[in-house]
């Protein structure tokens, strides 16, 4: 089976290209068993990966023009020749190593915690199963990049949209009956960029992992910012 | 070029559960604290973490912590300390309630409280009925943990050192530890970071066999690391085998499945965990169901063409169930085996899973070794909190769901010995340059070119030792043979080389650091397995098949110079009630 995969080190390339492989098939092996292969025939390819079952968020590429995470990608479902390249719109450091730094700057931006103004109680906040219930499809979000990198909006706006996987964590906490800072998180997304840069091209519900759909967070944070209007 | 240096007040070595806790206990308490992880926070292994967290809330059948505290002991056949599981027990409670306040999406039960399940070894009244004593965040409970403690940090503006690699310790000439020699990953500079205390948080060590559940990065870092400063493992022969890897591929099921109501067969449909524990069945703790899981594949009652596994059987719960506890589980039988559990039972065997030994500390984090004045004599400066630390609230087995709350319990209680110890030592001390030059010389070496060994043929061969010698059943020489076979990877170590030496994002240099770091490890593991002539919790021994309290109720120590293993005694002694004395384990 050949593989194709970007090869850049700044240290000896003068530029990039895209360097060939052929790995022996096995059953049931994902993208990730390939690029280790790769790396075993030569270990100064570079990849970031971990936990290898789709939970850490280390292992995201783009194949064949799709950003997924290459530890749950079956190598079965994949059209040959398998390109993997990095993550498109990102500073690449090395290989398949991209600067995620904008990503996660992205994501602190939009105060990803619970705030309470109330004392807290001696035990838990007490919070119905009902509300509960629209936390799923939010909080599973790994940090992979697969959503923000894939998003036309994020790649002509990285400085100013926040992104897809940065929105999907503030409805995270808009939505959840324990938060409090409801109205300072919408205050904080006004204007034409922050939020309003999405232009529901859906490339992030499409390219996640997890199955989860910022398209929609967005949605939903879009009506409540007009609920707030009205 | 100088070495570039940075100072905190607090360096904390990984970023999962227990240095994400330690580091807002710090934050919060105004402390300068720098987490230094080889990966970003929230892609430590404690996001891998399924089931949930110990705590005696009662909100589902009637607990306490001193029924808790029973199982932790009976769970980890008498080795566990008591005074630090008695402190554990008593603290889950608030632990977790900190955690929901934190913003953890804890799964509810209708009446809003926090919802908790049934697990492995949990028991009302002492060994009565079973106890649903595990909260839980469905099936991504560690997930839900780890990003809202890195949420928190966010919120309490810690100083985090991304993707660094941490070399080794830094000492004075008393021998306190003052920091750590680190490597930027990104660019392949050293930095040297001063700090009055350092506090090891950095994960376990499944690495070191072939099949695990554990992430690529648990290589056992900082254990490695204070073998290296003189310091013992303690304890290291108890490696915990999870009854329910999937089988041949490692990826972890978890006991919440069982928890939930599912089982083991065997080829015959047979409910085999009824002969080996009558009482709680599939819910025995987990060197129970292992060793019974590897007696039924041995015996030739074994599913599947090889007869080389059994089966865990979750068909019976219906798809609601499976939908709204077991969603993760139920993903990764989808995408790994192309089958649903909701209608096809999982192929699974014991699985290298979890280190119950680790770096000695006390339960308020502090190293603890043999020196001049007994058998615990606290290392100044030096902490360790979490699967790295030994405290030892697992003794010879741990009980599912107490390993988060392990992490977030001394991880705490590290955080707060720490801010003590801060107010009354407030300067930084002069560091020995020599520790230095020790460290960086860790580091040089892996630029030596040339012909030699690579990484990957000296990793494969150490996994396939320590599986072949050091598994679920274990025998003296087999072992022996083991500790043969590891002396001549250590000797091949020498003449490993480096193909690539290049500077940026250098991956294979981290992982010959890490296969150092795995070979010094698997060493401690070995011997210490050799050494200890009985069975208990995980290790069981096919030569010694009965627990020995006359000869061997004591603590393991495992120092590297001389490969040399020292005895402690076991704390039997709780803080505040009466000791639990050894006693036949039934299930």
């Amino acid at each position: 089976m050949k593989i194709s995969v970007y090869r850049y080190n700044p240290d000896v390339d003068a530029k990039p290209y895209q360097q060939e492989f052929d790995i022996e098939f096995k059953q049931g092996m994902m993208l990730r068993d390939a690029l280790m292969e790769v790396k075993r025939q030569d270990e100064s390819f570079t990849f970031r990966h971990s936990c290898g079952e789709g939970v850490c968020g280390s292992d995201g590429v783009n194949v064949n023009g799709q950003n997924c995470l290459a530890c749950v990608t079956s190598v079965a479902d994949l059209k040959e020749p398998i390109v993997v390249r990095p993550f498109p719109g990102r500073p690449v450091i090395r290989d398949l190593v991209v600067d995620m730094s904008q990503f996660y700057k992205q994501y602190r931006e939009v105060q990803p915690y619970l705030v309470r103004k109330d004392p807290m109680p001696e035990v838990e906040i007490l919070q119905s199963p009902e509300d509960r219930d629209k936390l799923d499809g939010l909080y599973e979000c790994i940090l992979c990049g697969c959503c923000s990198t894939s998003c036309p909006s994020f790649w002509w706006n990285p400085d100013k949209f926040l992104g897809p996987a940065a929105l999907l964590q503030s409805w995270r906490f808009l939505a959840d009956s324990r938060d409090q800072m409801t109205d300072e998180r919408l205050d904080a997304l006004e204007g034409p960029y922050k939020l309003f840069r999405c232009h529901t091209i859906m490339n992030c519900t499409e390219a996640c992992p997890k199955g989860l759909n910022p398209t929609k967070a967005i949605g939903h944070i879009k009506q409540l910012m007009l609920k707030k209007a009205i | 070029m100088a070495l570039a240096k940075r100072r905190f007040d607090t360096l904390i070595l990984g970023a999962g559960g227990a240095g994400l806790r330690a580091a807002l206990q710090l934050s919060n308490a105004d402390a300068r604290v720098a987490v230094v992880s080889k990966v970003f926070p929230t892609r430590s292994h404690t996001v891998a973490a399924q089931g949930g967290v110990n705590a005696a809330l009662a909100n589902v059948v009637p607990d306490n912590w001193h029924w808790h505290m029973f199982d932790t002991v009976k769970g980890s056949d008498y080795l566990g300390d008591q005074d630090a599981i008695e402190f554990m027990c008593r603290e889950a409670p608030k632990i977790v309630y900190e955690l929901e306040h934190f913003g953890v999406p804890f799964s509810r039960l209708d009446t809003g409280h926090i919802y908790q399940r049934a697990f492995g070894g949990q028991s009302q009244n002492f060994g009565g009925a079973q106890a649903a004593r595990t909260c839980a965040a469905a099936d991504r409970t560690g997930h839900a943990i780890l990003h809202s403690l890195y949420q928190q940090n966010i919120r309490s503006k810690t100083h985090f050192f991304d993707e660094f690699f941490a070399l080794d310790l830094i000492t004075d000439d008393e021998g306190a530890v003052l920091g750590a020699l680190v490597l930027e990953i990104e660019t392949g500079e050293p930095l040297l970071i001063e700090a009055k205390t350092t506090l090891i948080a950095s994960g376990g060590c499944g690495q070191l066999f072939r099949t695990t559940t554990n992430a690529h990065i648990n290589t056992g870092d900082g254990m490695a690391m204070v073998l290296r400063a003189g310091v013992p493992l303690e304890d290291m022969e108890f490696f915990q085998f999870h009854p329910t890897g999937i089988a041949g591929k490692g990826m972890l099921i978890t006991e919440g499945a069982r928890g939930e109501g599912g089982y083991l067969i065997n080829k015959d449909g047979e409910r085999f965990m009824e002969r080996y524990a009558p009482n709680a069945k599939d819910l025995a703790s987990r060197d129970v169901v292992s060793r019974a899981i590897s007696t039924e594949v041995r015996e030739g009652r074994g599913c599947g063409p090889d007869g080389d596994h059994v089966m865990l059987r979750l068909d019976h719960l219906g798809s609601d169930i499976v939908a709204k506890r077991l969603p993760g589980i139920r993903d990764t039988c989808k995408t790994f085996l192309h089958i649903d559990p909701v209608d096809t039972p999982i192929p699974v065997f014991p699985t290298a899973h979890y280190v119950m030994g680790g770096i000695p500390t006390d339960r308020h984090g502090r190293v603890v070794m043999p020196a001049r004045h007994g058998p615990e004599e606290v290392v100044s400066g030096l902490y360790a909190a979490g699967e790295c630390a030994c405290v030892s609230v697992h003794g010879g087995n741990r009980l599912g769901g107490n390993s988060l709350l392990d992490i977030l319990v001394f991880g705490r209680a590290a955080g707060e010995d720490i801010i003590g110890f801060l107010k009354e030592n407030p300067n930084h001390r002069p560091i020995n340059e020599s520790s230095v030059d020790k460290a960086m010389a860790r580091l040089k070496r892996w630029d030596q070119k040339g012909e030699g060994e690579s990484v990957k043929e000296v990793r494969d061969d150490l996994k396939k030792v320590m599986e072949n010698h050091c598994g679920v059943f274990r025998v003296e020489d087999v072992m022996a043979e083991g500790v043969n076979e590891l002396v001549k990877i250590r000797e091949r170590m020498a003449n490993v080389r480096l193909s690539d030496t290049s500077r940026v994002f250098n991956t294979a240099r981290i992982e010959a650091l890490e296969l150092e770091n795995l070979v010094d490890i698997g060493m401690a593991t070995m011997k210490s397995a050799l050494v200890r002539q009985e069975s208990r919790g995980a290790h069981s021994r096919m030569d010694f098949t009965e627990r020995d309290d006359k000869n061997w109720l004591k603590h393991t120590l495992y120092f590297l110079e001389d490969d040399r293993i020292d005895f402690k005694p076991v704390r039997t002694k709780p803080l505040s009630v009466d000791s639990f004395p050894p006693k036949a384990r039934v299930y």
